[in-house]
């Protein structure tokens, strides 16, 4: 009897468990978005101000642009968030990153480029938006993997 | 298919003093991350949850832009030794995994 119930009471607890974890919200319009304009006011930015306080750091050639690895660290004091678009994608918007308390405004990742494009990251901070961007030269494309 | 997590969280820059340093977190997910453009099923990590002892300090939502077997690097304002870090990610498909590991 116990050891039905321990088994039905688990069975329930992984019925209940996937639907919980598939709510984590992903901003679908801002994705789906197929030009850079679009992708930011997906994610609620308009006019961000040209920031040097937003470090880029990426190769200036990335032979392969399946893998092209990308450090952010923005210097603008209350960096909330930082969003990674890449300008000539597919699909632009390619990482929103949101900082809570004790997490420094930071981030390295990689990503795939499809061709030569300006790499945009917009920083949010204090309710106002800052961007930067930086070329990244592509040599061979890298978005069919 | 999705894989196993590496993960490393070190404490670098602070001294007895008292002075506080940057934990740096680097973790390394096992995903496919197929795009569109592949010609295989969609399949890509859509959200990563980083926690510190057990409250979410950074949360991301990424696209199928980001490269196949992702790595990630993070930074925390101080810490300490044997703080508990946690990252966690779920893909558009609805598979998820966790690691966690202890501040050396």
């Amino acid at each position: 009897m116990n050891r039905l119930r321990r088994a039905l009471l688990g069975a329930l607890a992984a019925l209940l468990a996937k639907p919980l974890a598939s709510l984590a919200a992903w901003n679908e319009s801002a994705f789906g978005a197929k030009t850079p304009q679009d992708a930011l006011k997906g994610i609620g930015v308009a006019n961000p101000a040209p920031s040097k306080e937003i470090v880029i750091d990426a190769p200036q050639i990335a032979e392969n642009g399946a893998v092209v690895p990308i450090e952010i660290t923005s210097n603008i004091p209350g960096t909330s968030s930082i969003a990674v678009v890449l300008e000539k994608n597919p699909f632009p918007l390619a990482a929103k990153f949101d900082f809570g308390e004790g997490a420094l405004p930071y981030v390295k990742l990689n990503v795939k480029m499809a061709e030569t494009a300006d790499v945009r990251v917009v920083a949010a901070a204090g309710g106002r938006h800052y961007s930067a961007t930086r070329e990244i030269k592509v040599t061979i494309g890298g978005c069919g993997g | 298919m999705a894989g196993p997590m590496k993960i490393r969280a070190t404490l670098a820059g602070g001294n007895t003093a008292g002075a506080a340093g940057t934990t740096e977190i680097r973790v390394l997910m096992s995903h496919p991350m197929t795009t569109a453009q592949s010609g295989q099923p969609l399949h890509f990590i859509q959200n990563v949850t980083v926690k510190l002892n057990g409250r979410a300090v950074i949360e991301a939502e990424v696209s199928q832009a980001v490269s196949r077997n992702p790595v990630f690097s993070f930074r925390l304002k101080g810490g300490a030794k044997g703080d508990r870090i946690e990252v966690a990610w779920l893909d558009n498909q609805g598979e998820s995994n966790r690691i966690e590991t202890a501040v050396a």
